[in-house]
């Protein structure tokens, strides 16, 4: 039985989690807390938010994020990855920087418009 | 002659200026000190952004660029680069004046019937803190590091320590750790933190990183740049315990002790303040004191969502295109008072005749409970109105709607307490 | 060979070199530090004393008064923010009543201009902040506030347009007697110099060391201050001191010139002459003092804490002497309170023991003895339109607090002493100074310091060498040094 908090809204459910049991959730006040058991205990993931380097906008970084979780230990190997990145401006909001990010199946994108100057 | 002039153009400027677009006001200046539209919401590169506003999961930025596209459908005028100096209020239904400067129009001083305050919040600093020690480079806020790191690039330090468990500073971190940076401690004075559950999990449980509770800074060392910081326990005055210490070789101490809404305009035009929000005393509708002078967002009080922010600004965006259609609300007034419990009520003052729909009233608890009711009893101690909440905390703000039957009902003023089951 | 060397550009050092700089002569000034205006000139009272403390007779009972005369005339000329407010001494009890009564003797000795003996409401009359414990005040109307950096940094600045050299990062390693003169050694090289005056502040007694063996020695003490927010300003409208008791000095309430509320000092002796933190039993022990005399403080207000070295020596008095081995070498040393008030005294004292040696002072008739500082916030709507016409960059406003523009950091970046670090913008033109304490306009004071002087963002200090502010670029390879 492995116990930890919920953190899918602001609320914090301790949750308990039964790894020989199918991964069975108690303590959850809704399906997304147990939902979130589950995952975080089997395969935990992350959305990973950084920058990324660009030139020629108003500023020379520009905000990044994975279309969707990725697994939490990769993500010291993503930064690792989107570091290596060199973008020119214009770049649009929702903009694929990176598709399939370390085979995850998660874009980087980007997550505001840098005009070109 | 404008009809509106919104001051600032983050979250909470942008929303009621789309808002009194839709409603039908269409000479609306929205004026705003940076280079940009979007405030603070530029910096905050994070996500969980706009669960409630948008039913998905945004960052900072995702979240300003919609607004700022919504407000680029319109035709709102706005003026970047632009620091409003003074607002001084019209007399006897006079317009309201604003004075401006820019590099390319000067000196202005604009004439408008309406004004929304939407100027946001600064951090508090050491200074406010009073954090003993040397005043050598690498202190930093949280906010000012965060703009250094996401905006211009820039790493502010390699070895940190963090005063403060708000969720910025939690937020940096994450950011910071990403960044190759490493952060020792999270060092908090309270016994609780300041930031939401989901942040001290993501951004300090993730990467290891010590939770400090009722801990402070008590020395800073380093005549140049930040060498040594040392932290000690406090006992419940939240006084340091001598033999407590404990010495983090460092470079940087990035401080997230609170916010504090920026009301120098307010102030200086003379708006009643209320002393527990630091922001202008308001009516249902987000009107300040002085009539067709609205206020919203953090200028008000300090949100903990911005979803919040967006909502409560969409109101005041709504009252200020009222105003100047001709809709001036006024009558009979009921005073909301802070019971057992409750630390602040946004707004302060209901004017039962505007009211249509529930009135919408945020407001703080003063600590941390489970299983509790939230009661809103009148002057003959009739309780008008009951909500149940199983958890709240000082850190996460709450709302109830309290609908106009109910409220008509009441004798003033009306008392918002907390009782646990 | 310059004809005099000035070490250390302090407000003494400052003042000297602008009372030099009316002559025909060949001046420098030697600054260890990486601005001038950034030891004991920067951190302190922020007061101009009227001159009734000193025992009559007194170096510091002569130069307070006639400094504090001086000053007015200089703040006039060269534009320097100062307000002759006045200051109250406050009595606490009866026993403390004669101690006033000496202090105002002391005063009308020293040719104090004004003193009154007030009653405890008579005081409060004029001070409503005052404490109900006050039982009898001095008034001295003479008193003042004042800009201690940027009264030091206008005569500088006024100095070098004379023609006066100021070097900066350039400590004196060693001092040689060398025929007529002296050699000074610095890791920018020799100079030589005829006459040297030593206004190395708190080091004064290191410096005369490296000449001959000093019979004087500096034991530095340490002030520790707070600075409220300017909604704490109007809390008293002239200077509060206490009476000097048992407990020491006592600290003082004062409105500051920016338009905050300055509380402090305590007093504490230390060995580490860098040494300029707070401690928490200093700020506990200047909120109490302070809260004696004007109950009413805010304490929340505050939006800085500091603390400043006191330059006490061995001796009580103020050290303006000539080495009898050396004549040529005249130290202006141990300039503790009044120093500040002092400085332009204590200046044309010197000047007066350089013409005694010998020194010829021939007037310059091109030097220009005043200084034009805009600022911004200061001037009509009118005057505002007309130069942001000429250059836009006035109409930028950067620190928010104090409503800085651009244009007037651009102006202090290329002012006669260019600054290069971020408090150096600071004491020129006050970005950063306001609550929040350059928070929101410190990325931007350094992006305009990095483009006006062509650095690297993350090569512009906050003071010092080492003072680095940022350790490096994001995605660059590791947060490397620059």
């Amino acid at each position: 039985m492995k116990e930890l908090i919920c953190i899918v809204c602001p609320k914090g459910c301790h949750l308990k989690v039964d790894e020989e049991n199918g991964w069975a959730v108690s303590g959850n006040s809704c399906p997304k807390g147990a939902e979130y058991g589950r995952t975080e205990l089997q395969n935990p993931t992350r959305v990973l938010t950084t920058t990324v380097c660009v030139e020629g906008g108003l500023y020379p970084r520009i905000p990044v994020k994975t279309s969707r979780a990725i697994p939490k230990g990769l993500l010291m190997d993503a930064m690792a990855e989107v570091a290596k990145v060199r973008l020119t401006a214009p770049v649009r909001r929702g903009q694929v920087i990176l598709p399939d990010l370390l085979g995850t199946g998660a874009d980087l994108v980007a997550s505001r418009d840098m005009d070109a100057l | 002659m404008y009809d509106l002039i919104v001051v600032g153009g983050g979250p909470a400027g942008l929303a009621a200026a789309c808002k009194a677009w839709d409603e039908g006001v269409k000479n609306i200046l929205v004026l705003e000190r940076d280079k940009e539209l979007g405030g603070i919401l530029n910096q905050c590169i994070h996500n969980g952004f706009g669960l409630q506003r948008f039913k998905e999961e945004l960052t900072g930025p995702e979240y300003a660029g919609r607004y700022i596209d919504m407000l680029k459908a319109t035709g709102v005028q706005v003026k970047l680069d632009t620091m409003v100096l003074q607002v001084v209020p019209g007399e006897d239904g006079a317009p309201h004046q604003v004075h401006a400067i820019n590099g390319a129009d000067g000196y202005m001083v604009l004439e408008t019937k309406t004004i929304v305050l939407a100027m946001g919040c600064r951090e508090r600093t050491r200074g406010a803190i009073s954090t003993p020690g040397e005043r050598c480079a690498g202190v930093f806020t949280a906010g000012a590091a965060q703009r250094f790191l996401n905006m211009e690039g820039y790493m502010v330090g390699r070895r940190v320590v963090i005063l403060g468990s708000g969720d910025i500073g939690l937020i940096m971190a994450r950011r910071m750790t990403l960044e190759g940076a490493k952060v020792l401690a999270c060092v908090e004075l309270m016994p609780y933190s300041g930031g939401l559950t989901r942040n001290i999990v993501q951004c300090l449980e993730d990467y290891g990183i010590p939770l400090y509770l009722s801990h402070t800074i008590t020395d800073i060392k380093g005549h140049e740049r930040v060498e040594q910081v040392t932290v000690s326990k406090v006992g419940p005055d939240r006084r340091p315990i001598p033999g407590t210490e404990m010495v983090f070789d460092c470079d940087t101490v990035l401080l997230s002790v609170g916010l504090i809404p920026e009301n120098e305009l307010t102030r200086q035009a003379g708006i009643a303040m209320d002393k527990r929000t630091s922001g202008a005393v308001v009516f249902e509708n987000m009107e300040t004191g002085v009539p067709g002078i609205f206020a919203c967002g953090n200028v008000v009080h300090v949100h903990d969502l911005v979803d919040y922010v967006s909502a409560e600004s969409e109101r005041a965006g709504a009252a200020a295109a009222a105003w100047v259609q001709g809709k001036h609300a006024a009558g009979e007034t009921l005073e909301l008072v802070n019971g057992d419990g409750v630390s602040y009520t946004v707004p302060q003052h209901l004017r039962l005749e505007a009211l249509e729909k529930p009135a919408q009233v945020f407001f703080r608890v003063n600590r941390v409970t489970r299983d509790a009711q939230i009661l809103a009893t009148d002057a003959d101690g009739k309780t008008i109105a009951r909500f149940k909440r199983e958890h709240m905390a000082p850190g996460e703000m709450e709302q109830v709607a309290l609908p106009p039957q109910l409220l008509k009902q009441a004798r003033g003023p009306l008392t918002l307490s907390i009782r646990e089951v | 060979m310059y004809d005099v060397v000035i070490i250390g550009c302090g407000v003494v050092g400052a003042s000297a070199a602008y009372e030099l700089a009316r002559y025909k002569l060949r001046v420098a000034v030697l600054e260890a530090a990486a601005d001038i205006a950034a030891g004991t000139t920067k951190a302190n009272s922020a007061i101009i004393h009227a001159g009734y403390d000193p025992e009559p007779g007194t170096l510091m009972a002569r130069l307070n008064v006639e400094g504090n005369r001086l000053t007015g005339e200089i703040c006039e000329k060269l534009q320097v923010p100062f307000k002759r407010v006045g200051s109250l001494v406050v009595a606490f009890s009866p026993e403390q009543l004669p101690t006033l009564r000496t202090l105002y003797d002391r005063g009308c000795k020293n040719g104090v201009p004004g003193l009154r003996l007030l009653s405890g409401e008579e005081a409060r009359a004029m001070e409503p902040g005052l404490s109900e414990e006050v039982c009898g005040a001095l008034l001295a109307p003479s008193a003042g506030i004042i800009d201690p950096w940027g009264f030091a940094i206008a005569m500088a600045e006024t100095a070098v347009r004379g023609g006066v050299e100021v070097r900066r990062d350039c400590p004196v390693t060693g001092i040689e007697a060398a025929g007529e003169g002296f050699v000074l050694h610095t890791p920018q090289g020799d100079v030589t110099a005829r006459f040297v005056l030593n206004a190395a502040g708190v080091d004064a007694d290191r410096v005369h060391e490296m000449l001959e063996p000093n019979d004087w020695e500096t034991l530095p003490s340490r002030g520790e201050y707070y600075l409220l927010d300017k909604s704490e300003h109007d809390r008293v409208s002239r200077v509060i001191f206490q009476c000097p008791g048992p407990e020491g000095k006592g600290v003082l309430v004062a409105p500051t010139i920016h338009g905050n509320l300055i509380c402090g000092p305590n007093a504490q002796g230390v060995e580490d002459r860098l040494d300029l933190g707070n401690t928490a039993a200093g700020m506990e022990e200047v909120r109490r003092k302070a809260a004696r005399s004007v109950p009413g403080v805010e304490w929340r207000q505050n939006i800085r804490n500091f603390a400043g070295l006191r330059a006490n020596t061995t001796r009580s008095d103020f050290i303006i002497e000539e080495s009898k081995a050396y004549p040529g070498f005249i130290d202006l040393a141990g300039i503790k309170s009044p120093g500040l008030s002092s400085a332009p005294a204590i200046a044309k004292m010197a000047v007066e023991m350089l013409k005694a040696d010998g020194l010829a002072l021939e007037p310059d008739p091109d030097f220009v003895d005043k200084r034009e500082h805009i600022v911004f916030k200061e001037l009509s709507a009118e005057e505002k339109n007309e130069l942001i016409r000429r250059d836009p960059r006035y109409g930028r406003v950067v620190c928010r607090c104090e409503t800085i523009t651009e244009g007037e950091i651009v102006a202090a970046l290329h002012s006669p002493i260019p600054p290069r670090s971020i408090n150096g913008v600071k004491r020129r033109c006050n970005a950063g100074m306001g609550r929040c304490q350059g928070g929101f306009c410190g990325p931007r004071v350094q992006e305009i310091i990095a483009r006006e002087l062509g650095l690297d963002q993350a090569e512009v200090l906050l003071e010092q060498a080492g003072s680095t502010i940022l350790t490096g670029r994001t995605k660059t390879g590791g947060n490397e040094h620059v």
